[in-house]
């Protein structure tokens, strides 16, 4: 029985053809009305309920409010946080956490996916990572050189020269060791100085071996298409050379809470796949999200949103009720505002940096001194956008430094989240990794008793500290024990 | 690296638009072709200049966003490549590069290099789907389907959307996308229903959208960034004629 589908490396873009495929078929049936080149920049809550939301159109810039009986948010996650990860660039977190500000619980937001099979950064330009498929480790041998500073190239590395880091760590697993040990492991050897690449933040793949054994037909006919990509980036060939690879941001297991029925803390505001925290706990495990969001659209939210209809009596609303006309006014003043400081620095100079801060302090590996500098750092480069972000042109028009910068904005919100969230989580578990809290042998030590729960945070308005809930897992017929790949 | 880049700017639908000169010195080999624009907006931005508009969004060849003519290539000069997994190292020291949005009377332009390319979802929504109500098909694995089918359906499927097959063709016609669509969901069992019909209705929508026709000048399967095949416009053309006996009616 195989665990997972897999098509041609394409089963999430295959999913949503067949998605995109169906929709058509809806929109040209009358049933469905789509908007493309909308974004929606904020929730309306009106009675205690989701009512609407409010959108800005990106060719005209309109904004304007629409109603509804009930929202449904299928947004995605937020990994681009990072600035740098495998994610879209169109990704991004602004839905979930406008309806956060509007009263939606943000659940385990430090929960982050990073994998560890991605092409390494090239240079400072780098605008996006691309994941290159862990099935490679099935035939491949994760390797650094023994020695720091190496910079051999790696055919001239003598076999008793190289470190196979996963097979002395994991002797069960070897190199097909979960995603959050690899990475760690590889962040380790690396921050150790035995990386190799520019910047010394790589580890080799290495599928020489394998060439020799299986032959290059084999490995062509099984992973020719990742070696095209691969060489396309890097300019290597993987047969000849090894690959090099390094983790990236790439899921966020984090998102708005939901109940079962993926109802959000606010009644009426339902929460779809990536977007919210459900399912995946603190690691998600491969090829789960898309069965994610075929669960959550297929089995869940068509029965879960009748139920919803069916017990609330909705009042009838308008555009020009209160709610709506504050919200879209709040929207257009934010773009205003951002339009308006007209300081020295790109968007994405602001990005970039929080990124960086993110991924030192809130990455792989975190502990508390580390966490707490980030949050000081995060509000102090935040103050700084509002006071110095430089952002083109206006906003009636197609403007894409607008649309960044209102994703830019939440970000420096959310990244702070991110780090009081890894903070107040005093355990290691998943791919919150705390080097406070760790076994003899440097694995994650979890704690149970204290932390055996979601945290979920609750906003608060006027820059006060957000509240932190606790939902507390109860485990009835499997006992969570530690885990154990050695 | 040093380019000199003639880029198309144009403010909105009505402007006329014109072919800017940039020079860059310091590009990196390394960079993407669209980390260039990056690049080169970063530093129009710092001098209080509009950047470049350019769409974009999964910058690894899957999703169809991207998409612009380099010197004269839809997608740019390297075979079976969208434009964001085209690298500077392909290019020469200091060569002149032309960058100009997607051209054809059906793609009008948005701003600069940004295209409207809403005619697509209209061609889909003629007919690119299958008629059962998602959710309530039957387990896909209980219809098997011969290997040879599934993996030439695979290859139809591969399409992005992209729109360069439509940029590329002498006559603007978008036979390779519709071939795409028609030869991915008539070759699976799950498509034979309406198989007809849907070739019918999607090829009928072509001709009111005021695409050209299909002049067999394949420079659609020369640009395809994922070297879809003219033989699935043949094999359309069979559906197309067959749908006249099943399905009578005016052409
Ligand atoms: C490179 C890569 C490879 C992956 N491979 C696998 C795999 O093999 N197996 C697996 O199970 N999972 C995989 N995943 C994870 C999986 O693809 C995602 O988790 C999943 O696609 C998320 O689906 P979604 O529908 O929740 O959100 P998305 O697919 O991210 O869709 C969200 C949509 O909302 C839009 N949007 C966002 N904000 C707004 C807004 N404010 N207004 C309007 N629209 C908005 C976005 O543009 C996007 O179209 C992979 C992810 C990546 C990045
Ligand atoms: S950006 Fe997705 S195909 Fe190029």
């Amino acid at each position: 029985m195989s665990r997972t589908f897999y098509c041609r490396g394409q089963t999430g873009q295959q999913l949503l053809l067949g998605a995109y495929g169906a929709l058509c078929r809806q929109v040209g049936l009358g049933r469905v009305k789509m908007f493309p080149r909308t974004e929606m920049l904020d929730l309306v809550v009106a009675g205690g309920r989701a009512r609407g939301i409010v959108t800005r159109n990106l060719v005209t810039g309109i904004v304007e409010a629409h109603t509804a009986d009930a929202v449904v948010l299928a947004a995605g996650g937020y990994a681009n946080v990072f600035f740098l990860s495998t994610n879209a660039r169109g990704a991004n977190a602004t839905s979930i956490w406008r309806s956060y500000r509007r009263g939606a619980g943000f659940a385990n937001p430090c929960f982050i996916q990073v994998h560890p099979t991605c092409i390494p950064r090239s240079g400072d330009f780098q605008a996006k990572l691309t994941l290159i498929s862990e099935a490679l480790r099935n035939d491949g041998r994760v390797w650094v050189p023994k020695r720091r500073g190496d910079t051999r190239s790696p055919d001239a590395v003598p076999e008793n020269e190289r470190d196979y880091f996963l097979e002395r760590m994991y002797p069960g697993y070897g190199n097909l060791a979960p995603r959050d040990l690899a990475s760690r492991a590889a962040k380790r050897v690396c921050d150790h100085g035995c990386g190799v690449g520019p910047g010394g933040r790589g580890v080799y793949l290495d599928l020489t071996a394998a060439v020799a054994g299986l032959g290059e037909k084999v490995l062509c006919e099984r992973y020719g298409n990742l070696f095209e990509i691969y060489e396309r980036i890097s300019g290597e060939n993987p047969l000849h050379t090894p690959m090099r690879i390094y983790p990236a941001p790439h899921y966020t297991m984090g998102g708005l809470w939901v109940d079962y029925g993926l109802q959000s803390t606010i009644p009426g505001l339902f929460v779809l796949g990536e977007a919210n925290f459900s399912d995946h706990g603190a690691n998600r495990l491969g090829a789960s999200a898309l069965m994610q969001g075929l669960a959550d659209g297929y089995f869940i939210i068509p029965y879960t949103l009748g139920e919803y209809f069916g017990g609330a009596a909705l009042g009838e609303v308008s555009p020009s009720d209160r709610p709506f006309v504050e919200a879209a006014k709040e929207v257009e003043d934010r773009l205003a505002r951002i339009l308006a400081v007209q300081g020295k620095r790109t968007v994405d100079s602001f990005h970039r940096k929080l990124g960086a801060i993110l991924w030192e302090h809130c990455g792989i590996i975190r502990n508390a001194a580390g966490l707490g500098a980030a949050v000081e750092k995060i509000r102090l480069l935040r103050a700084e956008f509002w006071e110095n972000v430089l952002v083109p042109g206006d906003a009636a028009d197609l403007n894409q430094e607008l649309e960044k910068a209102g994703r830019v904005a939440d970000y420096l919100e959310l990244g702070e989240l991110m780090c009081r969230d890894a903070l107040a989580r005093e355990e290691s578990c998943g791919c919150h990794f705390r080097e406070e809290f760790q076994t003899a042998c440097g694995e994650a030590l979890r704690d149970d008793r204290r932390f055996g729960h979601v945290a979920v945070w609750e906003h608060a308005e006027q820059e006060r500290e957000p509240v932190r809930h606790v939902e507390p897992l109860t485990f009835e017929t499997i006992i969570p024990a530690e885990r154990s790949y050695k | 690296m040093k380019f000199t880049l003639f880029i198309w700017r144009q403010r909105n639908r009505g402007d006329r638009g014109r072919f800017v000169k940039y020079e860059l010195n310091d590009a990196d080999p390394g960079m993407s072709f669209l980390e260039m624009l990056d690049f080169l907006n970063q530093r129009l931005i710092e001098r209080g200049e509009e950047p470049v508009a350019f769409e974009h969004d999964c910058r690894e060849g899957i999703c169809g966003c991207c998409g612009m003519v380099v010197n004269g290539f839809p997608h740019g000069p390297e075979k079976g490549t969208t434009v964001c997994q085209l690298y500077l190292r392909h290019f020469q020291e200091g060569a002149h590069i032309h960058i100009e949005p997607w051209r054809s009377r059906v793609f009008p332009v948005i701003k600069d290099l940004v295209v409207d390319r809403s005619v697509l979802d209209r061609m889909m929504r003629a007919g690119g789907f299958i008629s059962v109500p998602t959710g309530s098909a039957p387990e896909a694995n209980t219809v098997p389907v011969p290997k040879e089918a599934a993996e030439v359906a695979m290859d139809a499927a591969a399409c992005i959307g992209c729109g360069a097959c439509v940029a590329a063709c002498p006559n603007g016609a978008a036979a390779l996308f519709v071939s795409a669509r028609l030869g991915h969901l008539g070759l699976l069992p799950q498509g034979q229903p309406e198989r007809e019909r849907r070739a019918k209705a999607m090829i009928r929508r072509m001709d009111r959208e005021g695409f050209g026709a299909c002049g067999n000048h394949r420079e659609c399967e020369a640009v395809c960034p994922k070297r879809i095949s003219i033989r699935f416009i043949a094999r359309a053309n069979r559906d197309f004629l067959k749908a006249f006996f099943v399905h009578p009616g005016k052409a």
